[in-house]
């Protein structure tokens, strides 16, 4: 089966006009319920429940953002996500790259079995450790404090201490050797060398665990009795019960918690693919 | 090897630079792991004091018809998931790579709905499977099709929660992209030469080159979809009946809506082992069809 050029460049012209009006189709596919999420949040109390439903709204009200914050404690529950994700995140940056540090430079017999077993963790499922856990906090006492959901993030993620391992270990060893012949202590490299040329895998580290803490429902779920502490994962959860079938108010509500992530993941995309491609797996 | 004084230093400023994680490893995950075996040997209501009774929660977990049910469930769930989201991001994947204009915005949207993926989302799915108000079953009827009861059927609640989950598996396609760069195109030059076309390029060429990538998103996809539980408990609850009760749900009931400790930490054990069985079987039938190019 042959064919002249210019039949070849025709067929060519015409499966690639094919897979381009494919891959407009499935990519709207992939963008049509965020689209249906802020069309919906301008919709009226009505239009929302009507038979057949409409793509788009009559009239934009966009009051429904205003009454969606103020009739709930939205401000309260943003205030508390921003204190907890932030302390969140520096307690992961500074409990992994500690460790990563060890684990891709300091010799020691104890750190291939250590090293094994941080892997080991990572297949055990969550699940497991809910339960034990719960019981440890709920026995100091800890239950509707914040104390369960800070203090885990203090003290190593095996998946960003095992990326950020990764990282470190491609920094030349002759880098670190010449800092030690001029006198440099272990703190001193780290802060110097190893962070300054890892700046992609810390900026990697920290948005995910920017929005692994961000959207996590269980743990707060699991430990906050007090309205006054939710999160706003929480405070979506709640406004679900309040707001029965007022779906242009939920949607308000879910945009407006979401903004943060949007603009995030927009302005620092490049780390996330680079994160998936180093590890494999999301930090979710 | 006698260790001098030196390699001592080094150790020990290896346990100090490492201890964060040695003590997050004694308290939050090996110390746990290991307190949730012992836990599933006993009965406790966390009020009282754990009760020693051997191997009961076992041999209850085998008679107890709910935790066959939610087997299924979360085998469903999970294969349906994992399955699906490697043919949907593959698909993407192979559509991107042909270099198309606009290839970064293409690859933003597709990936976005992971980022977002939470409790925000999951409302908003709830309401695009709504039977009668939501998106879905609006785009189904205006091409002439009755759409299912989504989330509230017994038939129809996996499939809507697979749906879901697939939307929010795009790391998959970034991998896929990633792996596809690395197929040789004088390979697709060659079939092409030999007047093969799209097709049997993809199925002779893409795929074998490909299975490894294949391979691997489907291993951690599994393990993650049979795991999964955070987002089905905020949708259905495990309803209707117990139509999309998953292990992980099953877990959870039994620790924060029993409170029986000793049961759920059973489950979540079982839970593990379903996890390890279909990993392993899946190296088992890998040697079948995914091809190694160097060994």
């Amino acid at each position: 089966m042959t064919h002249s050029p210019e039949q070849a460049e025709r067929i060519r012209k015409v499966q690639r006009t094919g897979a381009y009006l494919l891959l407009i189709v499935c990519t709207a596919a992939f963008l049509l319920p965020l689209l249906w999420m802020i069309t919906t949040s301008l919709k009226d109390a009505r239009s929302v429940l009507e038979f057949p439903p409409r793509f788009l709204p009559e009239e934009f009200h966009w009051e429904n953002y205003w009454n969606a914050w103020n009739s709930t404690s939205f401000n309260r529950f943003l205030a508390n996500s921003v204190l907890l994700t932030g302390l969140q995140v520096i307690g992961s940056l500074i409990s992994c790259v500690l460790p990563a540090y060890a684990f891709a430079r300091l010799r020691s017999r104890l750190r291939g079995p250590m090293f094994a077993a941080m892997l080991a963790t990572m297949m055990i499922p969550g699940q497991v450790t809910l339960v034990p856990k719960f019981i440890m906090f709920s026995k100091l006492d800890m239950v509707d404090t914040y104390w369960p959901i800070v203090l885990p993030s203090f003290f190593g993620t095996a998946l960003y201490i095992f990326l950020l391992r990764q990282f470190f270990t491609t920094i030349p060893q002759e880098l670190v050797d010449s800092a030690r012949i001029d006198g440099a202590g272990e703190l001193r490299i780290l802060w110097r060398i190893m962070i300054p040329l890892s700046k992609p895998a810390i900026a990697t580290v920290t948005l995910m665990a920017f929005i692994g803490n961000w959207s996590e429902y269980l743990d707060p779920l699991i430990y906050l009795r007090t309205t006054e502490l939710y999160t706003v994962p929480l405070g979506i959860a709640l406004f679900r019960g309040q707001f029965e079938q007022q779906y242009q108010l939920m949607m308000a509500v879910s945009l407006m918690a979401l903004v943060p992530v949007v603009v995030v993941f927009l302005a620092a995309q490049k780390h996330f693919i680079r994160g998936i491609t180093m590890t494999g797996i999301s930090g979710r | 090897m006698a260790a001098g004084p030196l390699a001592r230093r080094e150790s020990r400023r290896f346990l100090l630079f490492a201890l964060p994680w040695v003590i997050g490893f004694v308290f939050f995950s090996g110390g746990p792991i290991i307190a949730s075996i012992a836990i599933s040997f006993t009965q406790w209501d966390l009020l009282g004091t754990p009760r020693w009774i051997g191997l009961d929660n076992y041999d209850k977990l085998l008679g107890d018809d709910v935790f066959w049910t939610a087997l299924d469930n979360t085998l469903y769930f999970g294969a349906g998931s994992a399955v699906l989201s490697v043919i949907v991001n593959l698909a993407m994947a192979l559509l991107l790579n042909m270099r198309l204009r606009g290839q970064a915005i293409f690859r933003t949207i597709i990936y976005m709905p992971s980022v977002l993926s939470g409790i925000a989302t999951a409302l908003l799915w709830i309401h695009v499977l709504h039977p009668d108000y939501g998106l879905i079953n609006h785009l189904l009827g205006s091409v002439g099709i009755q759409g299912p009861g989504w989330l509230i059927d017994q038939d129809w609640a996996v499939p809507g929660l697979i749906l879901m989950s697939v939307w929010t598996t795009g790391n998959a396609m970034i991998i896929f992209l990633a792996g596809l760069q690395g197929v040789p195109v004088s390979l697709y030059e060659a079939a092409q030469l030999d007047g093969a076309g799209w097709w049997s390029r993809f199925r002779h060429v893409t795929v074998p080159m490909m299975s490894p990538v294949i391979f691997f998103n489907l291993v951690v996809g599994f393990i993650g979809s049979l795991q999964a539980f955070q987002l089905i408990l905020f949708m259905t609850d495990g309803a209707p009946g117990n139509a999309s009760l998953v292990l992980g749900l099953y877990v959870y009931r039994y620790a924060f809506k029993f409170f029986d400790m000793g049961y759920a930490s059973t489950i979540a054990w079982a839970l593990f082992f379903v996890v390890i069985v279909f990993t392993a079987l899946q190296f088992l039938l890998a040697r079948r069809w995914v091809h190694y190019e160097h060994r």
